[in-house]
């Protein structure tokens, strides 16, 4: 289970949160010109990154306010917390990883905490 | 030069026996990896290996390599409850589970290995009027698909399953059931071994330890893979790696309609026979069987977010067991022994993608979420096909990836007994 940093109310279990998924899609700004494939990729498709990925998040069971979240997938390691409509921070994993992007230890039984 | 492997009978095991079980031989070979083979298969799974088998099988092309990034039968082949039922409310899905039920119906006699198919029955349990609906609902609909289907009534879902709590007062009673006798469990992991040992058998090389870590394309057409064991060539590549069909898509640069997801699963301590059916439910989100060893095994939920690190949130067992608890008081004491999780890649529509890309020579089976165990031979069936002939067979041709684009998907939540 995850510890949440709401930017509004501080530390709180993820009980108390729902995930949006993927952030920082944008809606399309001229629906009638899009081919189906573009509406595809728009409501359908995701990136379903391994390792560093960007996602909002909502505080349902809290100020119900919505915000995004910088977490390591692998890992659970979360790395920053922002506000919507910011641009994603700069940041650099550097864990230990396979080529693929797996951590070396077994398939992602690797410890958050920080070394 | 293929070594036929020794048939299991009870034969060899009394001869076996006599030199104190040293000398089996191994169920399948760890063969030199060739430059090069007819065809690749990316994921030692359950539905990769009857990939490779049914390729071997129905479709003659014999020099195939698997491979695997970790062992056969440790990915969640080894990790799931075990269920295998095809009570599917669309046609498209009840065919093709259906195929899958029947092919697991002669499987321990095709593999001559013992995969311990027990159809002990799978009930579906309505706790409320519109559950009631829905079951009746996808009872009428298995019907018209010529699947066999039970409704019971409290009294009968009392009788078939005595253990359950029927009492009108708890605060989710049951009002009725659906029953598929047909359904039941299955021992998973042998079926990974028996489908390895029988492609083995054929000449398919099984390569584990060894990861993909690129694949490779010119002018549109696949030509092999890099991975951690050096460059394999191949003009025709299936990917069937589960929670991790995204990573290795986008070595291929392509983007799928995938979410990577930890589905824990828990077992307890074992005891006598208890319980001799599945008893699921989707309003209180629980599902349990009781292993040949004597395990209750209960299935919890998803978590709500992306994560590929194979545990899950405590949250999650808390409220499987919480449900678990009312509907069968007897367990309130049990302890759990054991508890896991593993990722599972789950669809928009919560139906598999089994599908050719716009790649030549590259096909993807996924999207299999949270109830692939079940389908793992139709599967391989069906996608041997596809790789075989460059065209979907018919039981899989509307699972193609472009139903996302056209949007005829096959939504399938409900019928996935519970919801994830």
């Amino acid at each position: 289970m995850l510890l949440i940093n709401c930017p509004y109310c501080g530390e709180r279990e993820q009980e108390e949160f729902s995930c949006g998924g993927e952030a920082h899609i944008e809606r399309p700004k001229n629906p009638p010109e899009l081919s189906d494939d573009q509406w595809a990729d728009y409501l359908f498709l995701r990136q379903n990154i391994k390792g560093l990925q960007f996602e909002r998040w909502n505080h349902s069971f809290g100020c119900r306010q919505w915000f995004n979240v910088a977490r390591n997938t692998a890992t659970d390691e979360i790395l920053a917390v922002y506000h919507m409509g910011e641009k994603p921070p700069k940041l650099e994993s550097n864990d230990p990883i396979t080529p693929c992007g797996e951590p070396k230890i077994g398939s992602g039984n690797f410890s958050t905490s920080k070394k | 030069m293929i070594k036929k492997p020794k048939k299991y009978s009870v034969f060899s095991l009394v001869r076996n026996a006599l030199s104190y079980h040293e000398n089996w031989q191994p169920a399948w070979r760890s063969p030199e990896i060739k430059k090069n083979y007819d065809a690749i298969i990316v994921g030692g799974g359950g539905h990769g290996l009857t990939t490779a088998y049914y390729l071997a099988k129905n479709h003659g092309i014999k020099n195939i390599a698997v491979v695997e990034k970790g062992w056969i039968g440790g990915g969640n082949t080894g990790r799931n409850t075990t269920i295998i039922r095809s009570n599917y409310l669309w046609d498209q899905s009840a065919a093709l589970y259906e195929h899958a039920l029947k092919l697991w119906e002669g499987m321990s006699q095709e593999l001559n290995y013992n995969v311990m198919f027990s159809q002990r029955g799978v009930m579906n349990v309505a706790h409320n009027l519109h559950d009631v609906r829905e079951l009746k609902r996808r009872w009428n609909a298995n019907k018209l698909n010529d699947i066999d289907c039970e409704w019971l009534n409290t009294e009968q879902v009392k009788k078939f399953c005595p253990v359950i709590n029927t009492s009108p007062n708890i605060r989710y009673p049951v009002l009725g059931a659906t029953l598929q006798r047909r359904a039941g469990t299955a021992r998973h992991d042998a079926v990974a071994w028996g489908y390895a040992r029988g492609a083995d058998a054929m000449g398919v090389d099984i390569i584990q330890n060894c990861e993909v870590t690129g694949i490779n394309v010119s002018n549109g057409n696949v030509t092999g893979i890099e991975t951690t064991k050096g460059t394999i060539n191949s003009k025709k590549i299936g990917v069937v790696s589960a929670g991790h069909t995204s990573v290795i898509a986008k070595m291929a640069g392509i983007k799928l309609p995938l979410e990577s997801r930890p589905l824990q699963a828990l077992v307890s301590e074992p005891v006598k026979p208890v319980i001799d059916t599945v008893v699921m439910s989707n309003t209180i989100h629980a599902y349990v069987s009781q292993s040949d060893k004597g395990e209750l095994v209960i299935g919890a939920g998803t978590d709500g977010y992306n994560s590929y690190t194979q545990r899950g949130g405590f949250n999650i067992v808390e409220d499987t067991i919480m449900a678990i608890v009312e509907l069968f008081p007897i367990f309130s004491r049990m302890k759990m022994l054991r508890h896991w999780g593993g990722i599972v890649d789950i669809c928009p529509d919560a139906s598999p993608i089994i599908s050719k890309t716009h790649i030549n020579g590259l096909y993807f089976n996924c999207g299999w979420g949270t109830g692939g165990f079940k389908a793992t031979p139709g599967s391989g069936w069906v996608f041997a096909h596809t790789i075989a002939n460059d065209q979907p067979h018919a039981l899989n041709a509307p699972f193609s990836i472009n139903r996302f684009s056209s949007g005829e998907l096959v939504d399938e939540h409900g019928a996935a007994a519970v919801a994830h």
